[in-house]
């Protein structure tokens, strides 16, 4: 009996040339779509750190110290803006930091299945709902009938108003971050508390909250970093115009760093003005511009740290 | 799973009760009730925006109706509707939708498929992560400096770069990074034995991809993408960045799809900004009006989300 034996080689292995060479022009074009984002993000790094340069390689230094944000009087107050970020983003965290944490715990620890897919298309819509709308809503609805009216401010527009248009905006982040913190924490630990008899209360307070505690910082960490880039509540409610004196005041209109950007780049500040000390002041919204990235990306980083952290224990 | 839960929630309130005996635990559904007033009011807040806005729209949309919809903005407070604002905002989504989309999902499968776990393929996805928590107020300025002065001989000489093009490709930019995190997870969630088992009859690794993992992840990839898109649909503070038209507007003069690209625009939220910033009743009323008609879009692009991924979803 003779048998036929088949070479079999390399090159019969690797199958039709023609079929690895789409293999591999496809491959090369995925590599280019993902590389991309890179791509992106070198070209937001650039782009504003050229022009913040320009900037203030031109600006008088003391006038980014002046006591006032008043780009067309050549005053570019920095303090001003922060302090009014940071005035709006601590007001957004006080009501999105308990609603969201409460809704998730809920959700993860209290509801049913059943009950929990009923109720979690509340946040989702939540979600949905553009920025722009909350700040209609925060300049028409919360300014007059809770700012004004509970709080006594007599001013139209209020950092508390933005704030707490901001804070709404927040909560569907914030608790699904945290939500799903939560539930990634395992059965078992829950299991063990029941067990010696631990009340369900208990349970979520010593057991699943301790557990998620990573999650839930980066759940509200990034709700901070969100509440500190919102643009559109804020250009709307604050008060953001073209000038502003340090306040440090909720109940009065103030300025933030996404309020100044957004009014610089209306246009109504970019006439150049004798009294600008010859820099143009919409060039100011690149520095603004490079801060706030600088503050999110510094926030969003410490968050995914924590959210590492949350992977690495279970 | 599930059947762990329950047995788990059942033995707990047995166990409870026998603790329990005949007390009540009040503080513990004092902490409960607290924590579902939390959602509950989430859902108050909701359901007041939306009747206060329905409330002060309904001047508006009750007398004019249609005519508010097939209006150009105008001057006039009574005279002015939502037409261009409609039409600007989706051919901006349409073109995220041709431009953005393809890209994301190719990056995802590169980044979940093909790529190894390198050091630079996992900066590559920390990257991503963070562009997406980026202001969208900074790639509005990625868009100004980028699209609209670099690349003006392009995006519109004619208009500044203040076009279409350059506030289509800036929501490209802003959606991009989320369409590639929801396109990983639902690639992530596919089972791997579907593609050992196409593998194992010998599919190359396009192959795997394009007739099993894709269609498998098809529900999760739609449903993020179409979530993408409303969100590019609202979104206001990049497109101011990049010069949609926020005053009077004139009828597009372009004839090729390339010229009217070109040419200056407007979208929804941009006029619901320029409009909340007038004083009167009667801006007030056209606000409110066009903010529902927003909304009406928006969760009827949320609706049909859930709708199509209903319908694909299958389970192998």
């Amino acid at each position: 009996m003779v048998t036929t034996r088949t070479e079999v080689t390399l090159g019969s292995l690797r199958g039709d040339p023609g079929r690895r060479r789409k293999e591999a022009v496809i491959r090369t074009a995925l590599i280019g779509a993902a590389g991309l984002s890179l791509a992106i993000s070198l070209a937001i790094v650039l782009a504003l750190a050229g022009e913040a340069f320009l900037f203030i390689s031109k600006v008088e230094l003391s006038s980014l110290w002046s006591g006032t944000w008043s780009p067309r009087r050549g005053e570019f107050d920095i303090p001003t803006l922060v302090i009014g970020t940071l005035m709006v983003a601590t007001i957004a965290m006080a009501i999105a930091g308990p609603l969201g944490l409460g809704a998730a715990m809920y959700l993860s620890e209290y509801a049913s299945p059943k009950v929990r897919r009923r109720l979690k298309p509340i946040i989702e819509t939540l979600a949905s709902i553009p920025s722009v709308v909350l700040g209609y809503f925060a300049l028409q609805v919360i300014n007059p009938q809770i700012v004004q009216n509970l709080m006594g401010a007599t001013s139209t527009f209020t950092i508390m108003a933005a704030g707490i248009g901001v804070g709404i905006l927040t909560i569907p982040l914030v608790a699904s971050v945290a939500e799903d913190a939560m539930h990634a924490v395992p059965s078992a630990l829950r299991e063990a508390a029941y067990g010696i008899g631990a009340k369900r209360r208990t349970v979520t307070i010593r057991v699943v909250f301790p557990a998620a505690i990573s999650g839930i910082v980066a759940g509200l960490i990034l709700g901070f970093s969100r509440a500190v880039g919102e643009t559109m509540v804020v250009a709307l409610a604050a008060g953001a115009t073209g000038q502003a004196p340090r306040r440090y005041n909720p109940l009065e209109p103030g300025q933030t760093m996404t309020g100044a950007i957004a009014s610089l780049a209306i246009g109504s500040d970019s006439v150049k003005t004798s009294d600008s000390g010859g820099v143009n002041p919409f060039t100011a919204l690149y520095f603004v511009g490079l801060l706030l990235f600088m503050i999110t990306f510094g926030l969003n980083m410490a968050s995914e740290r924590f959210v590492r952290r949350v992977r690495r224990n279970y | 799973m599930s059947t762990l839960a329950t047995s788990t929630s059942a033995t707990r309130a047995s166990v409870e009760a026998t603790l329990r005996g005949k007390r009540r635990d009040v503080g513990g559904a004092v902490f409960g009730a607290l924590m579902l007033s939390a959602l509950l009011l989430s859902l108050v807040i909701l359901l007041v925006l939306i009747l206060t806005t329905l409330q002060d729209a309904w001047p508006v949309l009750s007398t004019r109706g249609a005519d508010f919809l097939r209006s150009n903005t105008s001057q006039i407070d009574t005279r002015t509707g939502v037409w261009q604002g409609l039409v600007g905002s989706f051919i901006l989504i349409a073109f995220v939708a041709v431009v953005a989309l393809p890209l994301g999902i190719a990056a995802a499968v590169y980044l979940q498929e093909y790529a190894r776990d390198t050091r630079l393929n996992r900066l590559l996805i920390t990257n991503i992560r963070n562009l997406a928590g980026v202001p969208s107020v900074v790639y509005g300025i990625l868009g100004l400096v980028v699209f609209v002065q670099a690349l003006r001989s392009v995006t519109g000489p004619d208009v500044y770069g203040r076009s279409y093009l350059a506030g289509g490709l800036t929501l490209s930019v802003l959606v991009m990074p989320i369409v590639i995190l929801i396109t990983m997870e639902a690639l992530r969630a596919v089972p791997n034995g579907i593609r050992e088992a196409a593998y194992g009859v010998g599919a190359t690794r396009w192959e795997v991809v394009r007739s099993h993992v894709l269609p498998y992840a098809a529900p999760g990839v739609l449903t993020g993408a179409i979530l993408s898109l409303a969100r590019a649909f609202g979104e206001t503070a990049p497109l101011l960045l990049v010069g949609a038209v926020t005053g009077y507007l004139s009828t597009p003069t372009g004839r090729t799809p390339l010229e009217i690209l070109q040419g200056q625009y407007t979208a929804l939220p941009t006029q619901i900004y320029a409009w909340a910033k007038l004083s009167g009743e009667g801006w007030h009323a056209a606000t409110a009006a066009a903010i529902v008609v927003l909304l009406v879009a928006i969760l009827v692009v949320n609706a049909l989300a859930i709708v199509l991924r209903n319908r694909y979803d299958r389970r192998w």
